[in-house]
């Protein structure tokens, strides 16, 4: 909401005018003190005069140049010598005539960007000064011709600076939802007498309402809920080329508003000085009763801006003999407005509605037709029910004043304004909501400026209660706590004084939350850096991982309004986000990285659960709290890493090492350990990665997930380099064991034992490894792979896996015997599960 | 050869006092001489050895009569004493210049660079939510957390959005639908971490004294200051007897936290849904570009009785202060990031200058 201060000015009321801050920092300040918050301050425009007004008192047409070019005689009224003072002004615009009243920047005049004027020679003639725009005087976009002023708006000779308005800052407030009555003078002069605790002019008051009998339309609602009130006046012989008058068209310009005609420019005044959206049809296109109802299946209305609109059975609509004929409290339609071109001498009759609208009908027809019109915008926040004959009279006085006709006897007035409940709230909530002990009085005063009506009243334990009657503008005050923000905002907030509450101990950090950090952590030290990829995906990229087509991981959730339409769904894992950010960094030239996430990750149900949609004045069962929770797809946190370049760069000390499979479960292992779990690995096979190269990884028998590098045809569709390596665990499937068992430490001295193990190519090592730890027994402490040997020595098809067995008793030191029979227990499970041999 | 009575009548030509000299003297320009440790090693038998003069002028004394033997022994050990000390000197100094030496030659270019493990790091939103985290937890509260797809019911009404309020599409919602159906679901990516503020209020005993970080979502294009997936942290306290004060308190507590000593906050008035009185909470920045000055950091307010009562809490008996900030924003400002698209984008240049 765009104003003028001297607009604000007409209704705020001082005793002395140097009350009203000058500064319209001050008056922006003013707002921002009472919650409107300030979106920019737009200053007169750089410009010094001499600006003046001026009357064209004769026009020469030059023909002779490429376009039609006037020599005009402009008089400045009377000058010393009572003679009119005269300038010869030569302006390339049309759009004047003999007798018009321009606006002249004499020589000397600086007009916005720095424009100096001077007397000088153009086409022919010397021009002595020039005839402005509104968009060179900069106080609108208006460049089709020079500014002409409506008749008697000044006489020649007087200077043009105040008249245009040059030195009125006009301000830009944001308005918050639960405020709808600032979106007019009304309110907002209202909340700046308040917030400098002066006196207040409501310009509502100013307008009489004579009693009418009759009515001057029949109207019917047929939809109370969706239309409690609505309010017709008639205007007829309005003369409908008569101009806006300069003042208002300058309101308009400054609010942001191109004005356009009387009754358009009328009704748009009425609605900024009032906040009452109204509508102006042409009396003699409508055709019998004017019904306010809900729109039929498969009716259309073409509005105002010529579009045609298939209308939906939740559109309320004003509808006469012929159907619709306007989007109620949204835009009008095509069929009943008035003409933009009439014949001389013609004059309109009409009629003006003035009505209140239910705001969430309001609310979803604007959203629907995406439609946020000026009328939708106030009405889906409320207008105060009691403007409508008030706003309706004024706008009629209006075209009266300055388009002549006459008012038509007669009001239509059908339905009520809804009436707002007293709030009942005990005294001294205010106090004991800010921790703050006001004035005495304070809450009264303050809830009596804002318009309630105040009464107080004892309750039934003998406390005092503040009895407050909203006013009609203020539907949002319906609960005591709304009274509080009230007194709060307008003593101040800051008197609050800053005080910390007694929290109870906490209980730190959850185990989940500490695990999630130590696992960050251990990511990040050992040389994997953290990113935040969206979780926005397209079908592509399973198509890209060869995901088969029942694969779970294409159930996903559907984002019915995307960002990016080829990225309309919630991921099911980290990858494709990282190696996403894995290829950004390529084409950055960063070619050795190793990436990691940590976040959630979305998995539909296989059958959908309905969401229940509890009331809210009352906890919901805890049936329906679990239904919720059931309904909503589950969301375990995962982690990810992407490998890919180098792992240990190459320097002076020689050859870098490439990232691999390896490094893929190595970060796997680094996650477990940080997690406090043993992860074992083993062998997998599972889209995207290479069949041959990656390892589900497992804690006990169950999967938490893979490792490994990806498929080759999965590097290829996604471009990335080669032997890029992957890794995935879900983190909260891995168990919480908050008391790990602590190891007994022996002080004997260990007896290391080395084992070279001959077996088939394909026997994984840590099965051979685990068959060893089983076999060696209690004295067995370490089982370590040192060495794995394929060759002619071992045979084709065969493998040598050397091993370092450390052997330790808990209570004595151990005798080379023992190692050995401990060994050879060992070698024998071995043997026995994996036919492995000793090699001699 | 002398014959041997006519030995037995004098000290032996070994034991005399020139030949003692002699040794001595000899033995000194020896050890002067050599020029490192090992031509010391090799002179020292010469000179400290089993055949060594003095050694062998020593295994003469037995022959002399008692008080001479005693005389001459004294001498022959102070004239070893001396060969002695002049060794010990020489290795010494030998010794000096050999350690040296090796030092010398074992010195390396100390500025070769050694960055053979890579640099990780985490993502400077992690650092900072940690943070936030921390600060609350010293103060009593508890970490709580939520799920980003997340129930319309938890997401706007139980936070007192009515179903057509205006303030339901001030939040640019994502909104989603059965994979199967493409309807509305009843189920949004959240568009605040609020919800999590009504599953603590839902879950916990009171009083609730929780911080919630998280990620949410509004469908804004990403560009310099706005990004559609972002962070935020909300606070929530619900107590006996809870005060506007005890917020104002807090955030200024927070504002310490963060900004330093000096920093300290101011309230607007403003409108949530959730909170009535609602207030956008300014932050006191010292090191503000341009010098201190006011920042908008956030928005806070008085928890609306209606979210106390869509969480069961009698609005009568308990009260509570909520407070949120967006986590891009406060990083923006207080590192003094220009753009946001770099906290998203994932360069690792960007994640690597903040550290692990």
């Amino acid at each position: 909401m765009r104003v003028p201060v001297s607009w604000l000015a007409d209704h705020v009321r001082v005793a002395d005018p140097t009350e009203l801050p000058s500064d319209p920092d001050e008056v922006a300040e003013a707002f921002v003190r009472v919650g409107l918050e300030v979106e920019d301050i737009h200053r007169g425009p750089e410009l010094t005069g001499p600006l003046v007004v001026g009357r064209v008192a004769e026009i020469e047409e030059l023909t002779e140049f490429k376009k039609p070019i006037r020599y005009c005689q402009v008089e400045f009224g009377p000058g010393l010598d009572g003679t009119p003072e005269r300038r010869g002004i030569v302006c390339g615009a049309q759009n004047f005539a003999v007798g018009d009243l321009v606006v002249v920047a004499q020589p000397g005049a600086v007009l916005p960007g720095g424009f100096a004027i001077s007397a000088r020679k153009t086409y022919g003639h010397v021009s002595d000064g020039m005839i402005a725009s509104a968009r060179e005087l900069g106080i609108g976009a208006d460049h089709t011709g020079i500014l002409v002023l409506p008749p008697g708006t000044a006489q020649p000779g007087d200077d043009a600076i105040p008249l245009l308005g040059l030195d009125d800052a006009v301000i830009e407030l944001a308005v918050t939802p639960d405020r709808g009555y600032c979106f007019a003078v009304r309110g907002l002069a209202r909340e700046l007498a308040a917030s400098l605790d002066v006196d207040f002019t409501d310009p509502a008051t100013r307008v009489e309402v004579p009693r009418e009998d009759a009515s001057s339309w029949p109207v019917r609602i047929e939809d109370e809920v969706g239309a409690p009130r609505y309010v017709a006046r008639r205007v007829s012989g309005v003369d409908p080329s008569a101009p806006t008058p300069w003042w208002m068209a300058r309101r308009l310009l400054a609010a942001g508003m191109r004005p356009i005609s009387l009754t358009v420019d009328v009704t748009n005044y009425v609605m900024l000085e009032l906040g009452q959206p109204l509508h102006a049809f042409d009396a003699t296109r409508l055709s019998g009763d004017i019904v306010v109802r809900r729109a039929k299946e498969g009716e259309k209305l073409t509005t105002l801006d010529d579009v045609e609109r298939a209308l939906d059975p939740d559109d309320l609509l004003i509808t006469d003999d012929s159907g619709p004929i306007a989007l109620a409290g949204v835009m009008g339609g095509a069929s009943t407005e008035i003409p933009a071109v009439h014949g001389p001498g013609a004059t309109v009759d009409v009629l003006i509605e003035a009505a209140h609208f239910d705001p969430a009908v309001i609310a979803r027809a604007a959203r629907r037709h995406k439609l946020p019109s000026e009328a939708s915008k106030r009405f889906e926040r409320s207008v105060d029910p009691q403007l409508p004959p008030i706003a309706a009279e004024r706008a009629a006085r209006l075209l009266v004043e300055h388009g002549g006709g006459t008012i038509v006897p007669g009001r239509t007035d059908v339905g009520a304004a809804p009436r707002l409940a007293p709030v009942r709230m005990p005294l001294e909530l205010p106090d004991r909501t800010a921790g703050v002990s006001y004035e005495r009085g304070a809450t009264v005063r303050r809830l009596a400026q804002i318009g309630c009506a105040v009464e107080l009243d004892t309750g039934p334990d003998g406390h005092g209660l503040v009895v407050a009657s909203p006013p009609s503008w203020r539907p949002d005050l319906t609960a005591p706590a709304d009274l509080v923000e009230e007194v709060l905002r307008l003593e101040g907030y800051e008197t609050i004084p800053s005080t910390l509450p007694a929290a109870p101990a906490g209980r730190g950090l959850t185990p989940a939350q500490r695990r999630r950090r130590a696992v960050s952590r251990a990511l990040a030290e050992a040389g994997h850096v953290e990113v935040e990829p969206f979780p926005f995906v397209g079908d592509a990229v399973w198509d890209a991982f060869g995901l088969d087509a029942d694969d779970v991981r294409r159930r996903t959730v559907q984002v019915l309004n995307p960002i990016d339409a080829e990225r309309p769904r919630l991921t099911t894992t980290l990858l494709p986000g990282l190696l996403d950010t894995l290829v950004r960094n390529r084409a950055r030239g960063l070619e050795d990285l190793a990436l990691y996430q940590i976040g959630q990750v979305v998995l539909p149900h296989a059958e959908s659960v309905p969401m229940p949609d509890p009331g809210v004045t009352e906890r919901p069962s805890d049936a329906e709290i679990a239904q919720i929770n059931a309904a909503l797809p589950a969301q375990p946190v995962h982690v990810g890493v992407v490998l890919a370049g180098d792992r240990e760069p190459r320097g002076w000390w020689g050859p870098g090492r490439p990232a691999s499979w390896a490094d893929a479960i190595e970060a796997a292992r680094l996650v477990g350990q940080a997690a406090g779990v043993e992860l074992r690995v083993t062998r997998a096979e599972l889209a995207p990665f290479h069949p041959g190269r990656v390892a589900a990884l497992r804690v006990g028998d169950w999967v938490v997930g893979h490792a490994g590098e990806l498929h080759p045809k999965v590097i290829e569709a996604l471009g990335l380099p080669p032997r890029t390596s992957a890794m995935e665990i879900d983190l909260d499937a891995l168990p919480l064991d908050e008391r790990r068992p602590v190891p007994r430490v022996s002080p004997y001295p260990p007896i290391s034992v080395d084992v070279a193990l001959v077996t088939a190519g394909d026997v994984p090592a840590a099965e051979v490894a685990d068959a060893l730890t089983d076999g060696g027994g209690e004295l067995l402490e370490e089982v370590r792979l040192f060495d794995v040997y394929t060759g002619e020595q071992v045979g084709e098809g065969r493998k040598s896996l050397a091993f370092s067995l450390r052997f330790r008793a808990d209570d004595r030191t151990l005798t080379n015997e023992e190692a050995n029979a401990a060994r050879d227990a060992a070698v024998a499970v071995a043997a026995e599960r994996h036919g492995a041999v000793l090699r001699g | 050869m002398s014959s041997a009575p006519a030995d037995h009548d004098r000290p032996p030509a070994l034991l005399a006092e020139s030949a003692l000299q002699q040794a001595v003297q000899a033995a000194e320009q020896a050890f002067a001489g050599a020029e490192d440790l090992a031509a010391l090693a090799a002179i020292k038998p010469a000179h400290l050895g089993d055949k060594a003069p003095l050694q062998l002028a020593r295994r003469e004394l037995g022959s002399l009569p008692g008080p001479e033997r005693a005389d001459a022994g004294k001498r022959v050990n102070a004239a070893r004493v001396r060969v002695q000390e002049a060794f010990d000197a020489r290795r010494e100094v030998l010794t000096a210049e050999r350690d040296a030496k090796v030092l010398a030659e074992e010195a390396v270019d100390v500025t070769l660079p050694w960055d053979r493990r890579p640099r990780g790091a985490r993502h400077p939103l992690t650092q900072i939510s940690e943070q936030i985290a921390d600060v609350f937890v010293a103060m009593g509260y508890e970490v709580a957390e939520g799920p980003e797809v997340e129930a319309s019911w938890l997401n706007f009404d139980a936070l007192n959005f009515g179903k057509d309020h205006p303030a339901r599409t001030m939040q640019d919602t994502f909104y989603l639908g059965d994979p199967e159906k493409g309807q509305d679901s009843g189920m949004v990516l959240r568009t605040h971490t609020s919800p999590v503020q009504v599953r603590a209020l839902l879950d916990r005993e009171l009083p609730v004294y929780v911080v919630c970080p998280g990620r949410t979502f509004r469908t804004d294009e990403l560009d310099a200051t706005h990004t559609p997936v972002f962070h935020q942290v909300e606070g929530l306290a619900v107590d006996k007897g809870i005060t506007m004060a005890h917020l104002k308190g807090t955030l200024d507590a927070f504002a310490r936290a963060m900004f330093g000593e000096d920093s300290r906050t101011r309230l607007r008035p403003s409108f949530f849904p959730f909170t009535e009185p609602s207030a956008e909470v300014d932050v006191w920045f010292p090191e503000k570009k341009g010098g201190p000055g006011w920042v908008e950091w956030g928005g806070c307010g008085m928890v609306n009785p209606n979210v106390l009562r869509a969480a069961g809490i009698d609005p009568e008996v308990y009260s509570g202060f909520a407070f949120g900030m967006g986590l891009e924003r406060t990083l923006q400002f207080r590192n003094g990031l220009p753009d946001m698209r770099d906290m998203v984008e994932g360069d690792v240049r960007f994640s690597r200058a903040f550290g692990v």
